[in-house]
């Protein structure tokens, strides 16, 4: 299983993550990114898409253990 | 005042706390001949049949953090004296009592590890506690580098990622790591950062032996360790208790209570409540964690009733909000609107939707900081609520107490930004 992670220190709040994949990210009422859940198989190219978009490099996959 | 328990890591204060009366009271210091692995062997299942736990309030088992330290040919051990939390007073009392028990253990880790260093952490503005480190090391004899480190006064200074890249040379702010627990490294070698009271605990394992250390404590965990009694208690200060010792021991050796309580806080500013009939839970970490409670930095603060708790708790958000490290959004912008929150229930103007909000609010704070420190504010918060119910709905009925924070039960220091 894979899950997204935000890393606090380097999130600048920009939302591109949750604008390019809502269905697995929201943003809390001051704009910093809320991972809903684990990705799935069918979410994995979303989720990577959103790792990528993201301009602080503050998102990756990680396998949850 | 005279102790109810037998003192072990506090055994000297009457005599003072030279290297000399130390091993008066502990006897002498035997180490094995250079790092072992059967040394450390012995070391970690002495710990295991004590059951050492970091007293810093991360409850690790301490083997643990022995065996990964030890896949490091020279680790660095580190002494994390800092006392960030304020209403605990363990750091004052360990350091200027039993300097040497707590320079014994780290001592003892070094030999066993192979380390030819040992930092000792002490918050900057805490002149009296370097000093006293400082006389104590110049008594020592041992062949290893002590240093003593001066970390700036915050409350996040202390968490463990924050104190290792500040002796690496870096600023004392927590760093992100997804794998916990994880290490960080000093120069190019693994630190080993135990607080100084589990430091202690490794000193008077060596040199009393396992048998003796478990005569006192309760369950797995057995010794003693230090509470900070304050609030509505005759003699507020530090004591030392054996584990699973209940709270109303505890009180009774502070003289007891001066007013009916409102509630306990107990285990530093991200600890938890307890009600004032609680006296009888047991002070043990999984006698407090089943009461959603923690032992922390073994603070206790008797809040009386004849202060408005809610006031009194908003007081110490606030404060906890200004101690963030400014690092991350969910710490930065969540804190102050809890504070927010809290101030307006105390004040009485909040209504029940506002709760509501604020119960939501710690929801998505927790676990999004790059530390634990929005993690302990959302504990204190939550615990509160639970356990003031009765008050918090009169805030709610009724508007503001008539008593308002007239206690000042917790302390609160300035922070000085030097600049
Ligand atoms: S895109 Fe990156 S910086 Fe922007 S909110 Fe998402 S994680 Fe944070
Ligand atoms: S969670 Fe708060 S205190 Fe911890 S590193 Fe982030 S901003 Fe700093």
């Amino acid at each position: 299983m894979l899950r997204l992670v935000v890393d606090p220190v380097a999130c600048d709040a920009f939302g591109f993550c949750a604008e390019v994949a809502p269905e697995l990210i929201h943003l809390d009422e001051w704009g910093y990114p809320v991972i809903d859940g684990e990705v799935t198989r069918a979410t994995k190219a979303l989720a990577g898409q959103a790792v990528s978009m993201c301009p602080r490099r503050a998102l990756s996959l990680r396998s949850s253990t | 005042m005279s102790a109810i328990f037998p003192r072990r890591l506090l055994a000297t204060v009457e005599l003072g706390p030279s290297l000399d009366a130390h091993r008066r009271t502990h006897g002498p210091l035997t180490l094995p001949e250079g790092p072992s692995e059967v040394a450390r062997g012995t070391l970690q299942r002495a710990m295991d049949a004590v059951g050492l736990t970091g007293r810093g309030g991360s409850h690790v088992q301490s083997s643990l953090k022995l065996a990964f330290a030890a896949q490091d040919r020279r680790p660095v051990v580190v002494v994390n004296a800092t006392e960030g939390e304020p209403a605990s007073g363990r750091a004052h009392a360990l350091l200027l009592h039993a300097p040497h028990l707590v320079l014994d253990g780290a001592v003892v880790l070094a030999s066993v590890l192979g380390a030819r260093d040992i930092a000792i952490a002490v918050a900057d503005d805490q002149d009296l506690q370097a000093h006293a480190v400082e006389v104590a090391i110049a008594e020592r004899s041992e062949r290893l580098r002590f240093s003593l480190e001066r970390p700036p006064s915050r409350y996040v200074t202390g968490e463990e990622s924050a104190l290792v890249r500040f002796i690496d040379g870096g600023a004392a702010l927590p760093t992100f790591r997804v794998e916990r627990p994880s290490f960080g490294t000093i120069g190019r070698h693994r630190a080993i950062v135990h607080n100084l009271e589990t430091m202690a605990q490794v000193g008077l394992l060596a040199a009393h032996g396992p048998r003796w250390f478990a005569e006192v404590g309760t369950g797995s965990e057995r010794g003693t360790t230090l509470v900070t009694l304050s609030g509505a208690v005759r003699v507020p200060g530090v004591y030392e208790v054996p584990l699973g010792a209940p709270l109303g021991a505890a009180l009774e050796m502070a003289g007891g209570l001066t007013a009916p309580v409102a509630a306990f806080q107990v285990g530093g500013y991200g600890g938890a409540w307890l009600g004032p009939n609680r006296v009888d839970v047991a002070l043990d970490e999984p006698s407090l964690r089943s009461v959603g409670a923690t032992l922390g930095a073994g603070s206790i603060v008797a809040v009386p009733a004849t202060t408005c708790v809610l006031a009194e708790a908003s007081l110490v958000v606030r404060w906890m909000a200004g101690e963030s490290a400014g690092q991350c959004g969910p710490c930065v912008f969540g804190l102050p609107a809890v504070a927010s929150d809290l101030e307006l229930l105390a004040a009485g103007r909040a209504r029940r939707t506002d709760v509501d909000r604020l119960k939501s609010r710690l929801e998505f704070i927790e676990g999004r900081g790059a530390c634990r420190h929005p993690d302990g504010v959302v504990r204190f918060v939550r615990s509160l609520l639970s356990v003031v119910t009765a008050h918090v709905d009169a805030h709610l009925k009724g508007g503001r107490c008539a008593a308002g924070a007239n206690a000042g039960c917790f302390p609160l220091p300035e922070r000085v930004e030097v600049r």
